[in-house]
């Protein structure tokens, strides 16, 4: 299906700004990063960073007040910033990649069947006959391990963790080789969680699907990811392969979400991020975390390029 | 111990409160409780009762932190609300300094309530979203009758300043919408702790924030723990905060404590099937986490209506003993010093 060491996605200077009556919200202000075949990247960053809209930004999910939304994101080799919405809707969106959107487990629709939505993807996209998408439907969940049973059943009868599955095989279907997944276990329990994870690995494994998975859990994000981009305020401040990222982050910021993680055992201090990020409304212009920062230095003064150290890219002029 | 109420109001309770305390009694005891919901059949007929809480026992001490970790739906929130107050238990009792919270009635509910604070999950949705910053936490005072104007205002500013909200004048004007999801918290919590309580009850005080936030909080409420000599009952899905707030921890499963120990024995000597699974399942960060899969148990927790006969872990657990663990349910086994597992694995005879 997919060969290796080839690139599946890469998003060049993508910006997305909102209107409000405040002004712009600059809630995606210049992201690069690209992933590969069969690869899973996690976006890791607090709420209002932006994370969510990223997201947004690739899949052209847009709402009305956009008031910028350029750069190029290439999937497969072809820039689909160029395409028409109605080229992105028949070609790209739920073909190439699917979301799993937050809190999926509110997100199926209660009167449909939990089967006929997941089958639902493939009829659309694929102009399978019913009959045949259910047959579909029926695979996805046995991927997912949900019972079989499950399929002429509705949402509310479902309990959290098996909708989540249901909004992951509808993700699923049409058979896409990117799937983004936003929060996909913030709302469940921890063994639910593990579950889920398990699934999505299996997933990734036998179907070589990719990721980009969206959270600010650092903890259970490691159970997934291969690469890490770190966001803050907008912009992407590191990125890094997952093996040395949880080792030793580069970034202030990073080192500092590191450090607020609860650790079961051992006997680390837990630290917090003092302040606040700013409002995306107004930007400094300086380094966007300096405020916060405890290695501040004059030069901090003007924003950090994306610094290339030993294979990572890490936004910070400690690392020039 | 700082006065609780001003004089001229305090019921005799507090003396017979105090000469308790003498003789070394609990601050809380829960006996052998029981709470369950009817389940009604087109508004009359009894069809059955959810048994959210279903014979739970222990014991908190003064100024002792206790915490108590399950998913969602094993009662704990149950549990929380019956100690409070606001659910009468089935069967069993929940007994403050003495005292059988049942038979308060008004008034002693009323004292009751001044001496435990609760914080809950949801700041947002905890505070009045029409009253200012000021008024959430005046009106406590004016219920528990503290009449004097300047003792009001003076109180307000102390709590503000415990939780940190620096500077006071910035945030006595502020309505909740206007404050940040910590900030709002640290509202709450002042709230909770502004009649000076005895005993607080948060039930997941972090769980809707981030992550950086998250450690803050927690760092906040065990620094007001330790400086008031508060007792706390911390309710909470997440093992890996525990560690860094209470003594004890509880194990809760459909309805049942499996599991109580001392933090450190918990977490490098868990005994029960389940609590090992909730620790499996706790992720640390950790890139060899991707390479493997997590060994959790399958299914969900069983239904509190009509609960598996037995230990109620034994459907989904792997090392059940057929003809014991799906017949009779375990009572508690000690294992080591103050350390009590409810799993017929560690039946001695």
């Amino acid at each position: 299906m997919a060969t290796t060491d080839k690139t599946l996605l890469r998003c060049e200077d993508l910006y997305l700004h909102f209107q409000t009556g405040k002004g712009a919200v600059r809630a995606v202000d210049g992201v690069d990063f690209d992933l590969a075949y069969n690869e899973a990247v996690v976006v890791l960053g607090e709420s209002g960073c932006g994370k969510t809209t990223l997201a947004k930004a690739i899949l052209r999910l847009l709402p009305r007040n956009v008031s910028k939304y350029s750069g190029k994101v290439y999937l497969d080799g072809t820039d689909i910033m160029a395409l028409g919405d109605e080229e992105f809707r028949r070609d790209v969106r739920w073909v190439k990649m699917s979301l799993v959107p937050q809190a999926a487990m509110n997100s199926l629709n209660p009167v449909l069947k939990v089967g006929d939505q997941v089958a639902e993807p493939l009829m659309v996209h694929h102009g399978v006959k019913k009959e045949d998408a259910l047959q579909q439907a029926h695979k996805m969940f046995q991927h997912v391990g949900v019972p079989d049973a499950f399929l002429s059943r509705y949402a509310f009868e479902l309990s959290g963790g098996m909708r989540q599955r249901v909004a992951i095989a509808m993700a699923l279907v049409t058979a896409p080789s990117l799937i983004i997944l936003d929060e996909p276990t913030s709302a469940l329990d921890v063994l639910t969680q593990a579950n889920i994870f398990n699934v999505l690995k299996r997933i990734k494994h036998n179907l070589e699907t990719s990721y980009i998975l969206i959270t600010h859990d650092i903890a259970t994000s490691s159970e997934l990811a291969d690469k890490v981009a770190v966001m803050y305020a907008g912009q992407i401040v590191e990125v890094c392969d997952s093996a040395r990222f949880f080792a030793n982050p580069l970034h202030p910021y990073s080192q500092k979400l590191m450090a607020s993680v609860p650790r079961l055992r051992g006997e680390t201090e837990l630290e917090f991020i003092t302040g606040q990020p700013p409002s995306l409304y107004d930007l400094p212009p300086s380094c966007r975390f300096a405020p916060r920062c405890p290695y501040r230095f004059e030069r901090c003064e003007e924003d950090p390029p994306m610094i290339n150290k030993e294979g990572r890219q890490v936004k910070c002029w400690l690392h020039a | 111990m700082s006065p609780k109420i001003t004089k001229q109001n305090e019921p005799e309770m507090i003396q017979t409160a105090k000469d308790s305390r003498k003789q070394n009694v609990a601050l809380l005891q829960i006996q052998n409780l029981r709470v369950w919901f009817e389940l009604r059949r087109f508004g009359f007929g009894v069809a059955g009762h959810v048994r959210a809480v279903d014979g739970v026992d222990f014991e908190l001490g003064y100024s002792e932190a206790i915490a108590v970790v399950g998913e969602s739906g094993c009662g704990k929130s149950s549990l929380m609300k019956t100690i409070l107050g606001l659910y009468e238990p089935t069967e069993g009792a929940v007994i403050f300094e003495g005292t059988n919270v049942s038979e308060m009635g008004t008034k002693g509910l009323r004292w009751y309530r001044a001496n435990v604070g609760y914080v809950q999950q949801d700041p947002f949705g905890a505070l009045a979203p029409f009253m200012n910053v000021h008024r959430i936490l005046e009106e406590p005072l004016i219920v528990n009758g503290v009449r004097d104007q300047a003792e009001r205002e003076q109180r307000i500013r102390k709590v503000l300043e415990e939780v940190k909200m620096f500077p006071v004048d910035d945030f006595l004007q502020k309505f909740p919408h206007m404050l940040s999801g910590g900030q709002q918290q640290r509202v709450v919590i002042a709230r909770a702790m502004i009649m000076e309580p005895k005993l607080i009850v948060a039930d997941e005080p972090v769980s809707m924030l981030d992550a950086s936030v998250r450690v803050e909080i927690l760092k906040l409420l065990r620094n007001l723990q330790e400086q008031h000599h508060l007792a706390v009952i911390y309710i909470t899905h997440d093992l890996a905060t525990v560690r860094y707030f209470s003594e004890r921890i509880f194990v809760m499963y459909a309805g049942k404590l499996v599991e109580k120990a001392s933090v450190r024995e918990l977490l490098y000597n868990p005994k029960h099937p389940y609590t090992l699974a909730l620790l499996t399942g706790t992720s640390e960060p950790d890139a060899e986490n991707a390479k493997s899969f997590k060994e959790v148990p399958p299914g969900e927790p069983p239904s509190l209506v009509t609960p598996p006969p037995g230990c109620r872990f034994h459907p989904r657990c792997a090392q059940k003993i057929d003809g014991v663990c799906d017949v009779k349910e375990p009572p508690d086994f000690q294992v080591a010093e103050k350390h009590l597992v409810s799993c017929w694995l560690f039946d001695q005879k």
